[in-house]
């Protein structure tokens, strides 16, 4: 399988401080695939690099084998965005939002109708076309912005943060949705500090750290990697100390050595259990 | 390619614009009408310059000032807005456009609407003042201004980091230039020094020009060629602004 983002030795310093450090990192085709991290681990820049918003201070980067500092025009048709925060025009309708982005990228007349048409109902929003970005709520905003990001078939998908500020309803239904572009054959480059989501959606994930990636590989290997069975403790300071074991009979042999007024929970570990031993902190929202 | 770019930022505008064209041209009238009543018919009642009424006088100074604030608010406020409030400028950035082409398109959007609020205001002119003469110098000397500013707030809007930003550019920028670019009084009546330091602001060259053009005088060249100098450095600026923002 060939790679679709090639990035080697891409770092970016602002004053002095190096917020993306020395990262290198491919992602192949057809992918989906999950950057974490916590806020400020250098995810958003990394995506600004690669999408052509920002400029590395040192590094390459190849999307679909373009260079993005030699020809960021080339590269800008082969990738669309779901950006962290809501970034539609309000003065416009949904169905303007995405004429506008179809006329960005060229696309002819009809086409434009047709696909405008066509991702509207692909995102179920063909009844609000004609609705102003401010008169529908967050969750139609999101799927106007994925129906925007995808006006022109591209590539490669960025969902920054896609799922952020949704209620649990409608997370899932963006789910679904980032499923069917995947399945579609569109290559997804997924951030999110949901932790849940990244298991649920992505094929192999990455977490990006001090602006280092720390560690690479499918969701399932990590776990096992650290243990599939956590146990959680509380200790004297009301602290709660997390303890991995291969299997529930390891875990079991643990709980039956301690004292009996010692609390315990003991469950599947997950994927949030390999961020917090990586990184030694929880993935915090906005 | 560049035109079409350039007039596909501009549409997703007049799609906005033609939503509330009617709300958009009775504030932008109100500042003009307000000039012209307090200076024109006002203060200015009775005053006569050189042969031309005050009124007569005053209605193109009024004309560059209308092109100077709207086109600066058109193309300024609205890219800051897209900028820092919206946050769609962005997907601009990211379209498969020359940056060159999103600049124009951004400044287009100033110039449409400075026209279209210079263009109502001088309708309304023209029945107060009939003798105003409107030709192609005159429209070109329009243009050209509402390009200028459009272009300086196409700047202002790339340097501002807040819309405080863009409002302390409003108060220690365009505030002074409207009531000493040449606009309201004529410069042959100031101090030689305070003259040509009044030759520094774009809007004295417009209103200079416009005021020739409207009333059939000698066309002042140099002033167009300094407008078209102001032009050149606000699109200069806005492209070496534009390009530290993105690769």
């Amino acid at each position: 399988m060939s790679k679709i983002i090639e990035i080697s030795g891409l770092s970016k310093e602002y004053s002095g401080r190096k917020v993306v450090d020395g990262l290198d990192l491919e992602v192949e085709r057809g992918e989906l695939f999950g950057f974490l991290g916590p806020n400020g681990a250098g995810k958003t820049t990394t995506i600004r690099i690669l999408t052509t918003l920002t400029k590395p201070s040192s590094g390459q980067v190849l999307i679909n084998s373009t260079d993005v500092a030699k020809d960021p025009e080339r590269v800008k048709s082969d990738f669309g965005i779901v950006q962290q925060h809501l970034s539609l025009n309000r003065d416009l309708t949904i169905a303007e939002n995405l004429e506008l982005h179809a006329r960005l990228h060229h696309l002819s007349p009809r086409d434009r109708r047709e696909r405008i048409s066509e991702l509207l109902d692909y995102v179920e929003l063909s009844d609000y076309a004609d609705y102003l970005v401010d008169d529908v709520s967050g969750g139609m905003k999101r799927r106007a912005m994925i129906a925007r990001a995808l006006i022109h078939r591209p590539k490669l998908l960025f969902l920054d943060e896609p799922t952020v500020g949704l209620d649990a309803q409608t997370r899932r239904r963006v789910w679904d949705l980032i499923r069917k572009m995947s399945s579609d054959g569109a290559t997804v480059f997924l951030t999110t500090h949901y932790i849940e989501e990244a298991e649920a959606l992505c094929r192999r994930v990455g977490i990006i750290h001090h602006g280092k990636l720390i560690v690479l590989g499918e969701p399932l290997d990590l776990r096992r990697k650290l243990g599939m069975i956590a146990v959680e403790m509380q200790t004297n300071g009301n602290a709660t100390k997390y303890i991995y074991f291969p299997g529930r009979a390891e875990a079991s042999e643990f709980i039956r050595g301690l004292p009996g007024t010692q609390r315990v929970v003991m469950r599947e570990s997950n994927l949030e259990d390999v961020f917090i031993e990586l990184t030694g902190q929880k993935v915090l929202g906005d | 390619m560049i035109a079409q770019d350039a007039y596909n930022i501009l549409w997703a505008d007049l799609a906005a614009l033609k939503r509330r064209w009617l709300r958009y041209l009775t504030t932008t009238l109100i500042s003009p009408l307000l000039y012209l009543v307090a200076f024109g018919w006002g203060l200015g009642r009775g005053i006569n310059l050189n042969g031309t009424s005050y009124l007569e006088f005053v209605v193109p100074g009024i004309i560059a000032l209308t092109a100077m604030t709207t086109s600066f608010n058109g193309a300024g406020t609205r890219l800051n807005v897209d900028r820092l409030y919206f946050r769609s400028f962005d997907e601009c950035l990211m379209a498969p456009i020359k940056l060159h082409s999103l600049l124009l398109g951004k400044a287009l959007i100033g110039v449409v609407r400075g026209i279209f609020s210079s263009v109502a205001f001088l309708a309304l002119a023209t029945l107060i003042a009939p003798s105003i003469h409107i030709g192609p110098m005159f429209l070109a000397g329009l243009l050209l201004t509402c390009l200028t500013f459009s272009f300086l707030g196409v700047l202002a809007a790339l340097l501002a980091k807040s819309h405080e930003d863009m409002g302390t550019f409003g108060s220690i920028i365009l505030l002074p230039m409207t009531f000493l670019g040449g606009t309201f009084f004529s410069l042959s009546q100031v101090p030689t020094g305070l003259k040509y330091a009044l030759y520094l602001l774009p809007l004295t060259h417009a209103s200079t020009w416009l005021r020739a053009a409207a009333l059939n005088q000698l066309l002042p060249w140099p002033s167009f060629l300094v407008l078209l100098i102001f032009l050149a450095a606000f699109v200069g600026g806005s492209m070496i602004a534009v390009r530290k923002m993105s690769i």
